[in-house]
């Protein structure tokens, strides 16, 4: 479960990127959040994650109240979220083996276990074949799908993704989209920012579009989402 | 902590300290140099110690008889310096071994003077029971009968002593001063290492790592810095001070004063170099990197 109660974001440069968002996503809910580029997509995910944090208002993420967190218990919102990152934010000198297991690693899981996870994540994005290439070794596709091989590894109960599909062809893209469309029918809580408008049409899900850091539409497929309070 | 957790920090923080290549070779670089240097310094320092304690406890006045003396006079002679209280022992060197004795400190050259040439005098080493009465018995010494004359480090040793007293109090302040350098040097190199770093850090902290997580691997990393940045000081102070030992050992012999052995001494000397290095590589890198874990 994710909500935010009027949750202002001013960044120091003065542009206000979350202009009093309002927003409820129910455990095991499938959301795009669509919008132009530079309209606050990836400030609004951030912030669910506390890479950012909001100048004001309230946010929560699972049991985490995150106006709240101490600075040593953020760690552990994050291992309860998977995260593909805009930029990928692969470690540039661990093999993409240890770049998944590393995730597998902060949670202490048994290097067998991992070693059986990993595999079956990267195999799951195609790419079980560059277990020991370095990320400068892989085009931006493929660092794209390890991102997102890394963020599903530890079975996360959300996957927050930016930008999953940006740098795919439309076929890998589909293979992205069937992975995340199975990890949600599993019940896993799905939010991903996008620009493709073809995947929003195809898959439909609950759309949160935003402009200019506003808010101007939160509908689920056939009409305006209704919020319960 | 699992233990498979910290096999897997030891395993990061080798593999680690491979892939940053020349950051770890400049990291390692600098510890070298600072411990070659803390080294060689506390070598210095402690055998200038061990040389002035030597000269402090020298208790020996050697009383010179007058040539010519019989034994029966000499007989005398050591009753009446064995009646001084502060007497602890006296032992009869003779002329021909006093000229040994130049013989193997000055050369070979000396053997001219062998027989009926040699010039020394008969010896009675008086030794005293504490180093502060060496004067009194070199003075009461040369007032009795048959004495040419009696000489305790005296003169020279206080000369000596001297000079060993400033290099104590400027070494003590240099070697302050170069731990200092050291702690610097070593713990600036790797925050260098560990700022060019900062992405990966952030990184980790992204996807999950707690702090402890996140640091082990870097302290570690220090401390193996550290370690293997001992290993060419310790190879060339061990070298380096066997060989002075032995030539310098040989020209102090005479004088009854010896440097340290360099069994237990180098013992020490390596054991300190290691703790140094390792003890502030990983301090010096887990300071560092204190202020990236608040992400
Ligand atoms: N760290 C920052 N400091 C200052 N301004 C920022 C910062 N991050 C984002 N912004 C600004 O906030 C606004 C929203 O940025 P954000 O990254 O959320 O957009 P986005 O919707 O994700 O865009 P895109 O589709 O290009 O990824 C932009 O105007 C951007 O310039
Ligand atoms: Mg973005």
């Amino acid at each position: 479960m994710i909500e935010f109660k009027h949750v202002f974001k001013k960044y120091p440069n003065e542009i206000l990127a979350a202009n009093d968002f309002n927003v409820k996503i129910r455990q095991g809910e499938f959301i795009y959040v669509i919008g132009p580029s530079g309209a606050g997509k990836s400030t609004f995910i951030k912030m669910m994650y506390r890479e950012e944090r909001p100048t004001s208002g309230e946010i929560k993420v699972n049991d985490y109240e995150l106006q709240k967190i101490k600075n040593s218990e953020i760690p552990f919102l994050r291992r309860e979220l998977g995260i593909v990152f805009q930029d990928f934010k692969l470690l540039p000198k661990l093999t993409i083996f240890e770049n998944v297991a590393y995730a597998l690693q902060v949670i202490e899981k048994d290097p067998e276990t991992i070693a059986t996870r990993v595999n079956y994540v990267l195999d799951l994005v195609g790419l079980k074949h560059k277990v020991d290439a370095f990320p400068n070794e892989l085009s931006g596709g493929e660092q794209q799908r390890i991102s997102i091989a890394r963020a599903i590894a530890n079975k996360p109960e959300v996957v927050i993704a930016d930008e999953p599909t940006g740098n795919l062809d439309p076929d890998t893209a589909a293979g992205i989209m069937e992975i995340l469309e199975r990890i949600n029918g599993e019940g896993t809580t799905v939010v991903m920012a996008t620009h493709n408008s073809q995947i929003v049409d195809q898959y439909k899900h609950r759309v949160l579009e935003i402009e200019d850091g506003k808010i101007v539409r939160d509908q689920t497929e056939g009409g305006f989402f209704q919020d319960e309070d | 902590m699992k233990i498979s957790t910290f096999k897997r920090h030891v395993v990061e923080s080798l593999k680690s300290l491979k892939r940053n290549g020349w950051m770890s070779v400049a990291a390692l670089s600098a510890v070298t140099v600072t411990l070659l240097l803390v080294g060689i310094l506390f070598s210095i320092l402690m055998n200038v110690n061990k040389v002035a304690s030597d000269i402090e406890n020298d208790v020996q006045v050697r009383v010179l008889i007058d040539r010519g003396t019989n034994k029966k006079q000499e007989a005398k002679l050591k009753q009446d310096l064995a009646k001084l209280h502060s007497v602890s022992k006296i032992k009869f060197s003779s002329k021909e071994q006093e000229l040994k004795n130049v013989i193997g400190s000055y050369g070979k050259e000396f053997k001219l003077f062998g027989g009926d040439d040699n010039p020394l005098n008969d010896v009675f080493v008086v030794s005293a029971k504490k180093p502060e009465q060496t004067v009194t018995i070199a003075k009461e010494a040369k007032k009795m009968k048959h004495v040419y004359d009696a000489k305790y480090g005296g003169a020279s040793a206080k000369k000596l002593f001297n000079i060993v007293d400033n290099i104590q109090k400027w070494g003590i302040a240099i070697s302050f001063l170069l731990l200092f350098v050291a702690v610097f040097l070593i713990s600036n190199t790797i925050r260098i290492t560990i700022l060019s770093r900062k992405n990966e850090i952030s990184i980790m902290r992204l996807v999950g790592a707690t702090n402890g997580f996140i640091r082990w691997p870097f302290i570690l990393e220090g401390a193996w810095t550290g370690l293997f940045g001992a290993i060419i000081p310790i190879i060339i102070v061990d070298f380096g001070y066997v060989w002075l030992y032995g030539i310098i050992s040989n020209s102090l012999a005479s004088t009854g004063y010896s440097l340290l052995t360099p069994g237990v001494f180098l013992f020490q000397i390596d054991t300190l170099l290691i703790l140094i290095g390792i003890v502030i590589g990983a301090i010096g890198s887990g300071i560092s990197m204190r202020r990236f874990l608040r992400i």
